[in-house]
């Protein structure tokens, strides 16, 4: 494994990133602008009359944030102990600004508009919750054991939770998912998650009755064929289902002519089934896998619980969105907009991706066999 | 600092497992759905993606009985430009301007517009569309298409009829046997993006088309043209409004010729004829006058038959024996029925005659004398007998139905007025087939064009056939009265359409058209040869003919000029009687 010292006769050497890591991130970043360009071709040509538009601010973004990725790595994560409840704060300016200056786009105030250049303070929210939480857990004198102080870590966030959650609520659950995740591997005990699990349920219940587009939503789910809003689900079904087992071939989709809408977003992952078949879409979850097995191991190797919650924080960000885009994608549960990593298109996305790999890649060079 | 400690690693992996459990079922489902219902969403997405384009199936043929093609198809090109494959655009629009003869201006506003396709002209002729695809222009698409082309142009128009822009009958035999001529149109699948737009290099599926069969008909070119110029020539002198002329077999019902002048150019058949210089229609108005123009008299009109229907009573007469040919019978120039007074065309009467003589007279007297001595009930019984009052069943659409008293309310003025051929009205093609079914022996039979359909190649898929009753008249007075007609003919108010060695049968009529104060007539003429065993039956209507309107008198020499050139021609065979051959002989000896 390549978490390993490889020059173990000179022991005086830097210490080593995680390679694994850092090259399926790299497969990543290849296989994704591979498959943003044949999904966004069409897209770019009708509306921009460039094939290439997104592709290029894309691989704009991508490279700013490869240049991320490598200079975090390089900065011992630790730094980033005190910077912590500072980004944290920034995010909620941030969040807060975006509500009221923020530029819209399909519908949904999302974008801060820089110049040229536009950003999404939700990204970055996730990066700063993941620091921000896993600084607060691991500085607690206390254990937390008790119900109460489960409680008040959720509690921290919630600010975040509800700004973000505005206009964005598939990100607010993500940053949600990603406290609980943090607070339950922080917390030696289990009933307790048992018990929270248990009143989730009852307070998404609650959440789908008050709101009747909420159950809207879950009747298309059941029957996407049967509404006109199922429209988007239902063109996804069919790029899945046209693919079988190998697929049409790379380039090869019909889907994304149209039919799926904004193919390069959120429904991505719909194309790769089309045209890279069972066999391709197997391969691509399976590398998420590896990823997410690689997290697990920084995060066991790391030497202090700061280094461990920053790779299990961001094992649960990759984990909880891949699993979420791939299920919405596959209906299997209802629709709810959440981009794939790595791959679905977004600047500020892949930016704040690359850099939490540049954050994990830092915690794994500290790792213990390191030193 | 906490430290890393084990049931915070413990705890990590309980989340890795949770989340691979996860990965697992989506997987399940993504196997689920690309194995399982990979066909079902494969299919729906296909149905999607796919866009059918028509490829036309040549339509059959309309041919004469001597296989002259009268209905046939032009191929035809539409010139479309396609703005994203436009390499040069100046050269595209010289070229297109050239050849099509549009002005540059609206060439260049399609070639410049951006759309995914622009038509720039439809039904160009192939050898245009051939000289444009020389230049070999990128973006120009030339489309090949059928026509339908009537090489004689007005020849039969109302009874071919023509078709419309999706190759569809619209009138005449187009219609009536569109299912054989229309043939099946293929597909051409393409892929399409979501705005439609076709994908290039994506692979076609091709369903070929089913060409059309073709229809053998029973009109003969050369009796259709000649008798066309005959009905032309008598309209023009007589200044008439229209001249319908039909020229059938009464053995069988084969229709030869169906003239109703004027006829109009199949070729171009939503052009009017005579409109007045500077004349503004509204679309209303223009379609009433298409229409008026399309009309098929013969079929889709009726009118009062007068004298020619006294051959129905006469048969009916003689069939029931409330008459014999040796009948004498007096005429004074009317006939009281009730309380009216009806007139003999003769005011002063045609004094003593038998009832050979009266049917060669035309004595109206006597032929109300007959349908009186007949009764109303025996009179409808007769009617039915021989078809009259249900429609003929023609192979043509819109045939008209007799209009007829309710046989309730037929006193004896009544059927005084229906006996000598007014009062009601049937179509001219009802007429003549009721007649040749008395002349034939007595088989009501049914008129029609269509003999057969072929295929492509000229072989033969299905003969068509026809009804036929048998016995609605005896072959006795069928034989009678086919001899009486010979003599109306021969020496009564037919001898206009007389010739020699011919033995021609017929009956004439004038009749006044309602109301009777505008003095409108219609002249006309039922001929048939030769009368011992017809092969032709003529029927030529006159309507509104200025000056003379005698049927005898401008009606039958159109028949018989019709005759003295068909029937050589239709190979009937010249068989003189001892007194034509006299008569012959003396006009030789005269001549010498």
């Amino acid at each position: 494994m390549s978490g390993w010292p490889k020059g173990s006769k000179d022991t005086v050497s830097e210490p080593r990133a995680d390679d694994t890591l850092a090259i399926i991130v790299l497969i990543f970043v290849v296989f994704g602008m591979i498959m943003l360009y044949s999904t966004s071709a069409y897209n770019g040509s009708v509306k921009f009359e460039d094939a290439g538009y997104y592709f290029k601010k894309q691989l704009f973004a991508t490279s700013l944030g490869l240049a991320l990725m490598y200079i975090v790595s390089r900065i011992d994560y630790h730094y980033w102990e005190k910077m912590a409840l500072p980004a944290y704060l920034v995010s909620l300016v941030l969040s807060a600004l975006v509500l009221l200056i923020g530029d819209s786009y399909n519908g949904s105030k999302r974008w801060l508009g820089l110049g040229p250049l536009s950003f999404q303070p939700a990204e970055f929210a996730k990066v700063a919750v993941i620091l921000f939480l896993a600084w607060y857990i691991s500085n607690t004198k206390k254990k937390i054991k008790s119900i109460w102080s489960l409680f008040k870590v959720i509690i921290l966030v919630l600010p975040i939770v509800g700004l973000v959650g505005t206009n964005n609520l598939s990100t607010a659950i993500i940053i949600l998912g990603i406290a609980v995740i943090l607070v339950f591997v922080a917390s030696p005990s289990y009933i307790q998650f048992i018990a929270l699990g248990g009143l989730g349920t009852v307070f998404v219940g609650i959440f789908l009755a008050v709101e009747q587009y909420r159950l809207e939503r879950l009747l298309i789910w059941k029957n996407p064929e049967a509404y006109e809003k199922g429209y988007q689900t239902l063109q996804g079904l069919y790029a899945i289902g046209s693919g079988g087992l190998f697929g049409t071939g790379l380039g090869k989709s019909m889907q994304k002519l149209g039919f799926v809408p904004e193919a390069q977003n959120d429904m991505i992952f719909s194309i790769i089934c089309e045209e890279l078949g069972l066999i391709g879409a197997g391969f691509i979850l399976l590398l998420f896998l590896l990823m997410i097995w690689r997290f697990l191991i920084v995060s066991h190797k790391a030497p202090d619980l700061f280094g461990s919650l920053i790779a299990a924080g961001i094992l649960g960000h990759i984990a909880i969105q891949v699993i979420l885009n791939v299920a919405v994608v596959t209906n299997t549960i209802p629709n709810t907009g959440i981009t794939l990593p790595f791959i679905s298109y977004g600047g500020t996305s892949v930016l704040f991706l690359l850099g939490e790999m540049g954050l994990a890649l830092s915690v794994s060079r500290y790792g213990k066999n390191q030193s | 600092m906490q430290k890393n400690k084990t049931f915070h690693k413990k705890k990590i992996l309980v989340v890795f497992v949770v989340i691979l459990v996860i990965l697992i079922v989506l997987v399940c489902r993504l196997v689920f759905l690309m194995i399982f219902c990979s066909e079902y969403y494969g299919q729906k997405a296909k149905d999607l993606h796919q866009r059918e384009r028509d490829i036309k199936a040549a339509r059959g043929e309309i041919l004469d009985r001597n296989g002259e093609v009268l209905a046939t198809n032009r191929s035809v090109c539409t010139i479309s430009v396609i703005h994203n494959q436009i390499k040069e655009p100046e050269k595209v629009i010289e070229a297109l301007t050239k050849e099509l003869g549009i002005d540059e201006e609206t060439i260049r506003q399609k070639v410049e517009k951006y759309s995914s396709i622009e038509i720039i002209k439809k039904n160009v002729d192939k050898e245009v569309g051939d000289a444009i695809r020389k230049y070999g222009l990128e973006g120009v698409k030339i489309d090949e298409d059928y026509k339908r082309y009537y090489p004689f142009e007005s020849l039969a128009s109302k009874v071919l009829g023509f078709t419309g822009g999706d190759n569809q009958g619209i009138i005449g035999l187009e219609v009536k046997y569109d299912k054989y001529l229309s043939g099946s149109s293929g597909k051409i699948l393409t892929l399409t993006d979501a705005r439609g737009v076709e994908i290039e290099a994506a692979v076609e599926e091709r369903l070929e088309p089913v060409n059309g069969n073709n229809l053998v008909t029973t009109l003969d070119r050369n009796v259709q043209e000649y008798v066309e110029q005959a009905a032309s020539k008598v309209l023009e002198k007589k200044s008439a409004d229209s001249v319908s002329i039909l020229v059938m077999n009464p053995q069988n019902g084969e229709m030869l010729a169906m003239v109703n002048t004027p006829e109009f150019n199949l070729n171009e058949p939503y052009t009017l004829q005579n409109v007045t210089e500077g004349a503004v229609l509204s679309e209303k108005e223009k379609q009433e006058q298409l229409n008026q123009m399309w009309r098929n008299q013969c079929i889709n009109d009726t009118y009062e038959p007068g004298s020619t229907f006294k051959i129905i009573t006469m048969a009916a007469g003689l069939e029931e024996k409330v008459v014999s040919l040796e009948d004498h019978f007096s005429c004074p120039g009317f006939k009281i029925v009730d309380d009216r007074r009806i007139k003999c065309h003769k005011v002063a009467g045609h004094g003593a005659e038998t009832f050979t003589q009266a049917v060669m007279n035309s004595c109206n007297p006597v032929f109300i004398e007959v349908g009186l001595r007949l009764g109303t009930a025996n009179y409808f019984k007769y009617l039915r007998q021989f078809k009259l009052l249900d429609k003929t069943c023609i192979d043509l659409p819109g045939e008209a139905s007799t209009i007829m008293h309710k046989e309730d309310n037929v006193g004896p003025v009544e059927l005084a007025t229906i006996s000598f051929g007014q009062s009601f009205q049937i179509t001219p093609v009802q007429l003549a087939t009721t007649v040749s079914s008395i002349i034939n022996g007595g088989r009501r039979i049914t008129p029609h064009f269509g003999k057969a359909i072929q295929d492509a190649d000229g072989n033969v898929i299905e003969e068509l056939t026809f009804p036929v009753t048998e016995n609605i008249l005896s072959a006795e007075t069928s034989a009678t009265a086919r001899s009486v007609l010979e003599q109306v003919v021969a020496e009564g108010t037919g001898n206009k359409a007389y010739i020699p060695g011919f033995h021609i049968g017929g009956k004439t009529a004038t009749s006044q058209t309602l109301p009777r104060s505008a003095n409108r007539y219609i002249a006309s003429f039922l001929g048939f040869a030769p009368a011992d065993d017809p092969q032709v039956l003529v029927l030529v209507i006159i309507n509104n003919p200025q000056g003379i309107y005698y049927g005898g008198t401008i009606a039958a020499p159109v028949a018989q000029e019709i005759f003295d050139n068909i029937l050589p021609y239709l190979g009937i065979e010249l068989r003189y009687t001892q007194e034509e051959l006299a008569e012959l002989a003396k006009t030789e000896e005269a001549a010498e």
